[in-house]
Order: structure tokens, then C-alpha cells, then sequence
């Protein structure tokens, strides 16, 4: 646990968009360019701040989901009903503009890149941060053993579904599991339900196989999700969360 | 003033006008935590105060309930940009459990169940601005809010009230705590938005 998280100043950067891309009907990925970006780890975030002509401004945090790529950093944004910072950046950012950000920040929920198993567990966009990890796996080409455990409520609310298929099917490293909490796709041979003991269980992820876990989600569904790991025999040491998001306890 | 975001004009809630630097209000009671809940059994429970000449002071859950208590209401502030305004609890002051205490440290390190930290200065810890709460709305303090007792800071950022309290060590030298280590700020003061490092 050093201290290398963040090694001088946080300044507020501008960062140009490159692209934006709708991963589902409310949540949109945007790419920028960020001129004198230092770089930064699997897991962290960035705080954004938006400014209005009259001074008025507003910052939230969002989570980095690319892996380390020069001065390019890639934000997944989810939609929130009443989401000031958030409305704006799915709805109005566009190519070019500007967006002002600092970062990166967060030296706790951080994958290095090692050979120990990895075990995620995401609920909705929780998966954001657990996914600049698997692309860090992939572009550091470590073999670490993931295994990726994915509460959504229906499965048009999966972000990154394809490149998710593709990796599960091209990587034998790379175990995916989704669990459906509302409605499940078609043919589905098990009703919706939450996270339960049996997916958190896969021997090679295991308790005795020490891997290390990484839960980001709503506040219900890590308390729920972190009480079942330390149930089943984790060390509460291993078990690193990012609560977000409202409270109230129901995912 | 930062470069305008075209086409953005914000909205601007009421009640959040006096709100310290880019904190937005919300009414619910977010949680975070850098790891599991730690479950703390009352009838373990400990409060340690250990003075930087090693000498300790300790109550049980009994002595502690025993302690002269106060009801505040207080506004909070977390780092993650959320405040949360006329908040209650019940607490006892810190200065209430250093009052016995013989010290002439300048800084002091919280510790807590599940091996969470975080240091502030002893001054902070006095008048009327510190408490061990154990109480939040009339109910006892949820173990995901930080039950059974929590330590209360609410002129510093909500990382310093550390969850699940189980002592405080006062010490001579400052000493960074868990996330004063991992790149926030030391002192943690919303109203000079000392978020991180060299903020």
C-alpha cells in the first residue's frame, strides 16, 4: 500500500473528445486526448468539471475503462434519471469539444499487473473500472486467470457485450458469467435473481487460491456481495470495493 | 474559472447554494468503504486511546454507553463531491475520552476494525468539533455507516470520520493514515477543497 498514487499536483487538464460510442441506450463511452497526461493504473478515476458561462460549475467522478494508452483515456458514462454532470455527457458532449478533467486519482482499487487469479464482481456500470483491468491483463499479456461475475438487470444493460463475447471465446484465461437480476435474454435456463454463493465459488477462485477481489457496484450490491465473499472464506484483505452511486441498498 | 462546457448551464438545486467548492447536495446517505464491512461484536468492542508515551486508556461498550453524550446535527461533506446537510447523531466528544488523558501530542492516527486509518491533527479533535457517534436518526449506527461507533469530524472531509473507530493513537510526529497515503490531501478541509495532494 504505498503511497504512489499520485505523485505531485492534481491539475485540471483539457481534454479533447475524439469519439464517443453508445454502449447502451444510457450509457456512452467518450475517448480523449489529454494533452500531458501522466498515465494511469487499471481501476482508478478521474474527476470531470463542467462550467457554465456564468461561473457556475459542477464535477463528479467517473471511472477510467481503458487500459494505459498514452494521452488517450476512455470514460464510460451511465446515464443517471436526474444526472446533471452525467446528462450532459451522454446527451450533449460531442467530437471536439473540450472537457476539462483531473486525474488520476484512486491508489486503493487498483489492479497491477501480476500472475495471481482475479476474481471481479460487477453490479451494472460497476463494471467500468473492472474492465480497464481486463484490457490491462490483455495489453500486458500477464495470464493472470480472470473470472468476471456481471449483475445487470436485463441484458440490453450490458456494457462492452460484444468485446466481452469475443474475449470469452477467444481467451481460455478469461471466464465470463452474467447474472440477470430483472429480465434474462431468451432461452435462459435460470429465472432473474441476484448474485449468489455458487457464482462467487469457482475453484479457480477460490478462497485457498488467495485471488485477489475487486467489487464495484451500487452500495447494496457490494455490501451483499462482499458479506457472501467473506462468508465463503475470503480474507477481508483481499476483498477491495468502490461503492457508487445512491444509496438505498437495492441494485 | 474553468473553460465553459458549451451547451451546459447546469442545474441548480435549492438548498445548495452554500455548499462548499464543487460539492453537489443529495438526500440519501451514500456509502463508501474501501473494503468489506467489518461485523464488530459489542461484547469485543474497545476503545483505545494510546498516548505517545504508550500509555492506554480503554473502554468497553458498557463504559463507553456510560460516557456523558451529546446530540448534534451536522452537515456532511465527502471527498467524492456529495454533501449532506442536517444530519443527527449521538455521540460522545472526543474531548470527553482524552480528558483523562495526559498528552502533549500534536497529532493523532484513528484506528479502525478491519484495519482502516486516517490522521488529523489533535486541535481537531477538541471543541465541540469531534465525536465517537453511535447513534445516526434516533437509531443505532448501522454497521455499513459505520456501527457500532464511528468517529465524527464534520468540519473535514467524510474520509476523516472513520468508520467502525476502535481507537486513536496520539503521537508527536504526524503520521498519514489510509488514504492520506494513497494521494488525498492530509488535512482534508471542503471549504479549501484540499481534496488530494497538493491541493
Amino acid at each position: 500500500m504505498a503511497g504512489t498514487a499520485i505523485l505531485g499536483r492534481l491539475t485540471w487538464r483539457a481534454g479533447t473528445v475524439c469519439s464517443v460510442r453508445d454502449e447502451t441506450a444510457t450509457a456512452r463511452t467518450i475517448a480523449l486526448s489529454i494533452p500531458g497526461w501522466p498515465g494511469h493504473r487499471a481501476g482508478q478515476h478521474v474527476d470531470v468539471r463542467l462550467t457554465a458561462p456564468d461561473g457556475y460549475s459542477a464535477q463528479r467522478s467517473y471511472s477510467i475503462a481503458s487500459a494505459p494508452d498514452g494521452d488517450r483515456v476512455e470514460l464510460t458514462v451511465q446515464r443517471l434519471p436526474d444526472g446533471e454532470v452525467s446528462q450532459y455527457l451522454t446527451e450533449e458532449l460531442a467530437v471536439d469539444d473540450p472537457l476539462e478533467l483531473r486525474g488520476p486519482i484512486g491508489g486503493w482499487f487498483v489492479w497491477e499487473p501480476q500472475p495471481a487469479p482475479v476474481l471481479l464482481v460487477a453490479g451494472g456500470s460497476g463494471v467500468v473500472p473492472l474492465m480497464a483491468m481486463i484490457r490491462t491483463r490483455e495489453a500486458t499479456g500477464t495470464g493472470a486467470a480472470f473470472r468476471l461475475v456481471y449483475s445487470v438487470r436485463t441484458p440490453g444493460d450490458v456494457l462492452y457485450a460484444t468485446e466481452l463475447a469475443e474475449r470469452q471465446h477467444g481467451d481460455n484465461g478469461f471466464q465470463l458469467a452474467y447474472v440477470y437480476t430483472r429480465a434474462v435474454p431468451a432461452g435462459w435456463p435460470v429465472p432473474p435473481g441476484r448474485i449468489g454463493a455458487r457464482m462467487l465459488a469457482e475453484p479457480g477462485w477460490a478462497p485457498d487460491r488467495c485471488p485477489a477481489v475487486f467489487v464495484c457496484g451500487p452500495t447494496g450490491f457490494v455490501e451483499a456481495t462482499a458479506d457472501l465473499l467473506v462468508s465463503a472464506g475470503h480474507d477481508p484483505a483481499t476483498i477491495k470495493t468502490e461503492r457508487f452511486g445512491p444509496s438505498g441498498g437495492q441494485q | 474559472m474553468g473553460i465553459v462546457s458549451r451547451g451546459f448551464s447546469g442545474r441548480r438545486r435549492p438548498g445548495a447554494e452554500n455548499l462548499p467548492p464543487g460539492q453537489y447536495l443529495v438526500t440519501d446517505f451514500p456509502v463508501l468503504s474501501a473494503g468489506p464491512t467489518p461485523r464488530v461484536d459489542l461484547a469485543k468492542w474497545e476503545f483505545r486511546v494510546t498516548t505517545e508515551t504508550g500509555q492506554a486508556h480503554t473502554w468497553d461498550w458498557a463504559a463507553f454507553l456510560a460516557l456523558p453524550s451529546e446530540q448534534i446535527t451536522v452537515d456532511l461533506h465527502c471527498v467524492t463531491k456529495w454533501s449532506k446537510l442536517r444530519t443527527p447523531w449521538r455521540g460522545v466528544p472526543v474531548e470527553t475520552l482524552l480528558a483523562e488523558v495526559k498528552t502533549g501530542a500534536g497529532f493523532a492516527l484513528a484506528r479502525s476494525y478491519g484495519g482502516y486509518t486516517t490522521n488529523l491533527p489533535v486541535a481537531d479533535l477538541l471543541g465541540g468539533q469531534a465525536w465517537v457517534a453511535y447513534e445516526y436518526d434516533g437509531a443505532a449506527l448501522a454497521a455499513e455507516h459505520g456501527g457500532p461507533a464511528r468517529l465524527l469530524v464534520p468540519h473535514l472531509y467524510l474520509w476523516k470520520s472513520a468508520k467502525w473507530v476502535t481507537g486513536i493513537d496520539l503521537l508527536t510526529n504526524d503520521q498519514p493514515g489510509f488514504w492520506e497515503s494513497l494521494g488525498y490531501h492530509n488535512y482534508g478541509d471542503p471549504w479549501r477543497e484540499q481534496r488530494y495532494w497538493g491541493d
